[in-house]
């Protein structure tokens, strides 16, 4: 069981990533990426929804969603728990980690229609995932996320001061970077777990 | 049946998300300056983002962190900014007003063109052009880019210059942004006299070029009783803290560049009789 959870987790966070492979989540990647500080913060709040989020749909899809034949409420309700708790991520930063909320901006509130979120909720619905594979789920999609902001955060820290072309100044060489890293990871596929 | 299930459910969940974020904004809630709310509900609430802040909320945040002005709602206008400047504890009066003013007055017969333009109706694409057709680089384009930015119909331009409206003119600054030359400057309203001319060009290349260019004979600055106005890299600028709007630069200057501004020349005549320097005037 144990060893089957890791594989889950480590396909997660590198032969699945949510953002370089499965392409969830870009908005936030490329919003809040300039520097791997917020980058982390930002990482830590979706981490947090998510986790929280497929745990809390699971529950709601399997014991309330199901039984009722109600599966069609599925992304309405989904929608709904991710909003909630993004509001809730929303006033424990902005009273415990002010400096994280400000820098985060528009961004924190966004998490509630960041892709990568519902696509965890929903993709624990379709492959049947057990709850304890929807919590490991949802922890290493955030993590997941968490890496691929971290690294292109990195890199773009970098890029800030190297002496870039000036047509591709900002951010098209931010999305050139983003393609590079995503070529990167595809590397991973070649993973025998 | 079904339509009733699916009802309760979304309507329980909605009630448990509800009591729970009631229940933590009580315990998660944050001090807030309580002058952020009460700038907010002086502001006029049309969220149109005029002021460059996303919404009239955001705005309130910025008065209190002294990072915009008092009077930086151009739609709530003088009452409005009165009202906040209580709020803030500012002196009634404290607040400047202020109007736009288009430092050219290089009209059509008076400034030369280097060359015709033909292409979009649009200064910032216009001055990419070798600086637009105009000789003067620093003078006004004319295309209007300011008059279509405008919101409040204040700035018109006419006969190749732009011109500012006084009585609409709320100065929230949009004209000062767009203007791709960079000639149109917030004053405060009660100072009566301007340098219509940003031209950095030496005198002797002025003549040529523009009829009402200033040539830095710096007539004004030895006139000019308490040394508000000065000519640096040639042309001429008043210092508003000093100006006591005596009015005698404007008396004085060969090229007629010096303006004085239409609606205020009641108030100009009344304080130059008032003002103690007034032997002096010629």
């Amino acid at each position: 069981m144990f060893k089957h959870l890791l594989v889950l987790a480590i396909t997660t966070i590198f032969v699945e990533n949510v953002v370089l492979v499965r392409f969830l989540g870009i908005c936030p990647f490329l919003g809040v990426s300039k520097n791997t500080g917020t980058a982390v913060g930002m990482g830590m709040a979706v981490t947090f929804v998510i986790t929280i989020s497929s745990v809390m749909t699971w529950l709601v899809s399997n014991y309330v969603l199901d039984p009722l034949g109600l599966e069609y409420l599925r992304t309405l309700s989904f929608i709904l728990i991710i909003a909630g708790l993004v509001q809730l991520v929303e006033m424990f930063t902005q009273k415990s980690i002010p400096s994280l909320y400000n820098a985060l901006g528009i961004y924190l509130p966004l998490i509630t229609t960041n892709c990568v979120v519902l696509g965890v909720a929903l993709l624990n619905v379709q492959n049947d995932h057990t709850f304890e594979e929807a919590l490991v789920y949802g922890i290493s999609s955030g993590l997941s996320f968490t890496l691929a902001i971290f690294l292109f955060a990195g890199v773009r820290e970098k890029l800030e001061a190297s002496d870039v072309p000036q047509f591709l100044k900002g951010f098209p060489i931010a999305l050139i970077t983003a393609g590079l890293i995503a070529i990167a990871f595809l590397g991973f596929a070649g993973l025998q777990l | 049946m079904d339509i009733l299930n699916a009802v309760l459910v979304l309507g329980a969940l909605g009630l448990v998300l509800g009591l729970l974020l009631a229940l933590a904004s009580k315990y998660l809630s944050v001090q807030q300056d309580e002058r952020i709310e009460l700038i907010t509900q002086a502001l006029p609430a049309a969220n149109c983002g005029g002021c460059g802040y996303p919404g009239c909320g955001a705005l309130a945040v910025a008065i209190v962190e002294n990072k915009a002005a008092v009077n930086a709602c151009p739609v709530g206008g003088a009452a409005c900014a009165e009202k906040i400047a209580e709020i803030m504890g500012l002196e009634k009066g404290a607040v400047e007003e202020k109007v736009a003013m288009v430092l050219c007055a290089g009209v059509k017969s008076a400034a030369k063109n280097k060359f015709e333009y033909d292409g979009v109706e649009d200064c910032t694409a216009a001055s990419l052009l070798a600086g637009g057709e105009r000789a003067c680089l620093y003078g006004c384009i004319g295309l209007g880019s300011c008059e279509r930015k405008c919101v409040f119909d204040a700035i018109k331009v006419v006969d190749g210059v732009a011109v500012v409206d006084h009585e609409k003119c709320t100065a929230c600054g949009v004209c000062v942004a767009t203007c791709p030359k960079d000639i149109i400057k917030l004053i405060p309203k009660d100072k009566a006299y301007t340098v219509a001319c940003s031209s950095k060009d030496k005198g002797s290349v002025m003549k040529n070029i523009c009829t009402v260019g200033c040539i830095a004979c710096r007539l004004c600055e030895k006139v000019c009783p308490t040394e508000a106005i000065t000519v640096e890299d040639n042309l001429a600028s008043i210092d508003y803290e000093k100006c006591i709007n005596c009015g005698q630069c404007e008396q004085k200057c060969p090229k007629k560049i010096i303006h004085v501004k239409a609606e205020l020349l009641n108030i100009s005549n009344f304080e130059r009789n008032g003002c103690q320097i007034k032997d002096k005037v010629v």
